[in-house]
């Protein structure tokens, strides 16, 4: 390749975690507050000394209550800002993730998944908090959360959340499982590379004709940064356009629309995933995160045997990916769904499927991944 | 016009609906007060003011002056306000709490954000009760006493906040009521003013929760309880144990040197050692 003879690029072996630093790195990332947790602790821990050589900030707080407020209240203040935990820890998180939303703050929180309820399973994977992430916390609210099956794909993920947390003002969540944050694998980087970094739109006006949660037609209004001139108050209480707390029916029912408009209108910005080989097949697999890998390995080994299988491999996990899964429901006949839970996402293929397809699934919640000899099996179970 | 007028004119936020929600004679206005002077005659601008506070009647009070302001979560403000000073160490970052949203639900950020010496200046208003959720026993709530969750009497032992905060490291810590309130205000000065994390609690009343269950009378017969109890530092420092028994100690009761957070982070980015005694 042209490019390898310039060597205009740098080859790592890299650990999902690792990945997940750069990745924050690359896309801006200032400030990062957390509090020690497996299977996220070595994204801590690089980031507390990678953080104060580029002239930004690593904070170990007291909880990861204390983390997620520090978090927004760095990016109040203008710094890209991350944290990143474990199950424990992100129930922790929760209140405060719907005040970044409620105040739209922009910040991003890594959520690598290890078995639940309660400590669990510390060190083994699991994808059991897909709900949590996206009911989590109290209130009718939209989110945004993504999921890397790769390596490289946490370290375009995290650029990604950070762009479109950035652009929707809007936290964004990375569930990575603890298979994928912690398996290393090689990873290159071009020098050439074009990544777009998205910073968040600041107010043009003088601060005198700033409103600062005024209505726009994207839904998202520009945000100034504190210190910045332009004086306004932040509260997670219901407000008006200006800040302040309202409870007039018709100023609290457009705000709260406008939340969930200023995501529900970019779905094509948000929601993105990989169609492998599903156009002819009989069978689909719906999988994301390390069991997507597995899934992959089934459908080519599948085929091997003569059965048409394909992998809609979902990175967006929440907005729904609705029109990809109405794709392959309206193409195969079934349509088969691993995850190590005992049904999340399964439960919203089966809200969206309105035809004939069959809807298997296959729950593994022993704290040990789903192969592809039991993806395969399952296939021929039901095939 | 009047020196106060000017000061509402400067500060008050006239964008924003009023009437407040504080009740009539409520000392957290008093507090408000002393806090705007306080600024005004540190001679902070607006712009690089943050103040930020938890939830309750004390919360409130960010809402209605003319700074970035930053009404967080209950228990929660030293911590946001944590992430906001070391993302932009210009900022001037002023916290105010209630005494449940300081040591009750936001202990643990309150002694650690003592022991960590961010310079930060925390506020807190200690009226002995949760006033906004109806008068429930908070951690200062004096034992015998009555609340709408200790109807018999109170059996638990009240927080000292001000020797809670000496006792976690602050190097800064002060005492006033809204009776006092040109002290107030010169321990906010010197608050604003002091390099590291600064404590100033403000002795206040509620009367009407607090006040009404004990049978303490008005907001004015509580501020003269406060007058009457309140003893200053020199003057304790006089007095017998036995005399201080039924009172609280007003004034500076601790003003240290200690290292400042992002003054030792600065020294990680520039790569050189810190300078501390590394022994456990
Ligand atoms: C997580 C959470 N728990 C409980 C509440 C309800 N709540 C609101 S204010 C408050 C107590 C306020 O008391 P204090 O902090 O002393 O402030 P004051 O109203 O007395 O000024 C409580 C319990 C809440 N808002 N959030
Ligand atoms: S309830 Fe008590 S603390 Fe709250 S405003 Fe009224 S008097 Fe003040
Ligand atoms: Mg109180």
């Amino acid at each position: 390749m042209k490019r390898e003879k310039k060597k205009n690029f740098r080859e790592l072996l890299l650990q999902g975690n690792e990945a997940i630093v750069e990745g924050a790195l690359r896309a801006g990332c200032r400030f990062f507050a957390g509090y020690p947790i497996t299977p996220a602790t070595e994204i801590s821990e690089q980031l507390s000394t990678r953080l104060p050589k580029i002239g930004g900030t690593f904070i170990q707080m007291e909880d990861e209550i204390g983390s997620i407020a520090a978090v927004i209240g760095a990016s109040l203040a203008g710094a890209k800002s991350m944290t990143a935990t474990s199950g424990p820890g992100f129930s922790l998180m929760q209140e405060n993730l719907g005040f970044a939303i409620m105040a739209e703050v922009p910040c991003v929180i890594v959520n690598a998944m290890r078995g639940g309820p309660s400590t669990g399973l510390p060190t083994s994977p699991s994808q059991s908090d897909v709900m949590q992430a996206r009911w989590g916390t109290h209130g009718d609210h939209p989110i945004i959360a993504l999921c890397p099956s790769t390596v490289r794909e946490c370290y375009d993920i995290t650029i990604k959340a950070f762009n479109l947390s950035e652009k929707f003002r809007n936290p964004v969540i990375i569930l990575v499982d603890e298979v994928v944050a912690h398996m290393r694998e090689k990873i290159t980087f071009y020098d050439d590379e074009e990544i777009d970094i998205f910073n968040r739109v600041k107010p043009s006006m003088p601060p005198e004709w700033y409103i600062p949660y005024e209505d726009t037609p994207s839904g998202i209004p520009p945000m100034a940064n504190f210190g910045e001139g332009y004086r306004y108050h932040v509260t997670g209480l219901t407000h008006d356009i200006r800040g302040f707390p309202t409870s007039r029916p018709d100023e609290i029912d457009p705000f709260i629309r406008r939340l969930f408009r200023k995501i529900s209108q970019h779905f094509s910005e948000i929601q993105f995933g990989e169609f492998f080989e599903t156009d002819d097949a009989d069978i689909s697999i719906i999988a994301y995160g390390c069991v997507a890998r597995s899934a992959k390995r089934a459908a080519i080994d599948a085929r091997a045997r003569g059965v048409k299988v394909g992998v809609l491999k979902l990175n967006t996990l929440w907005p729904f990916m609705r029109t990809a899964v109405e794709k392959v429901l309206n193409t195969s006949k079934i349509v088969i769904v691993p995850e190590m839970n005992m049904g999340q996402i399964s439960r919203e293929v089966k809200r969206v499927n309105k035809g004939p397809t069959k809807i298997f699934t296959i729950n593994k919640v022993d704290g040990t991944i789903i192969t592809p000899e039991e993806i395969l099996a399952r296939i021929k179970e039901v095939g | 016009m009047a020196e106060v007028t000017k000061l509402i004119h400067k500060y008050l936020r006239h964008d924003k609906k009023f009437p407040h929600v504080w009740c009539p004679g409520c000392g957290i206005g008093i507090m408000l007060g002393a806090l705007i002077r306080a600024i005004d005659k540190c001679g902070f601008t607006k712009d690089e003011i943050v103040l930020v506070s938890g939830i309750g009647c004390t919360g409130r009070l960010p809402v209605y002056v003319d700074f970035n302001t930053l009404h967080t979560t209950h228990g929660r403000a030293l911590a946001f306000a944590t992430g906001v000073k070391l993302a932009n160490p210009k900022l001037k970052v002023i916290v105010v709490m209630g005494d449940g949203d300081a040591v009750a639900i936001g202990g643990n950020h309150f002694i650690h954000a003592a022991r960590r010496n961010i310079d930060l200046t925390a506020i807190i208003l200690n009226n002995s009760i949760y006033g906004m959720t109806g008068g429930q026993y908070s951690p200062t709530t004096p034992y015998g006493m009555k609340t709408t969750t200790s109807s018999f009497f109170h059996i638990e032992q009240a927080f000292n906040i001000s020797e809670l905060a000496v006792t976690a490291g602050a190097p800064f810590v002060g005492r006033g009521t809204v009776y006092h309130a040109r002290l107030l205000d010169s321990l906010m000065e010197k608050a604003f003013l002091k390099k590291g994390f600064a404590v100033v609690e403000v002795i206040s009343h509620c009367h009407t929760q607090f006040g009404k269950l004990n049978k303490m009378g008005t907001a004015v017969e509580m501020m003269e309880w406060q007058r009457d109890h309140a003893v200053t530092v020199e003057k304790a420092a006089q007095m017998k144990e036995e005399e201080l028994k039924d009172k609280f100690r007003i004034g500076i009761l601790i003003d240290k040197e200690l290292p400042v957070y992002l003054d030792e982070y600065e020294k990680i980015r520039t790569g050189s050692s810190g300078s501390g005694d590394r022994r456990p």
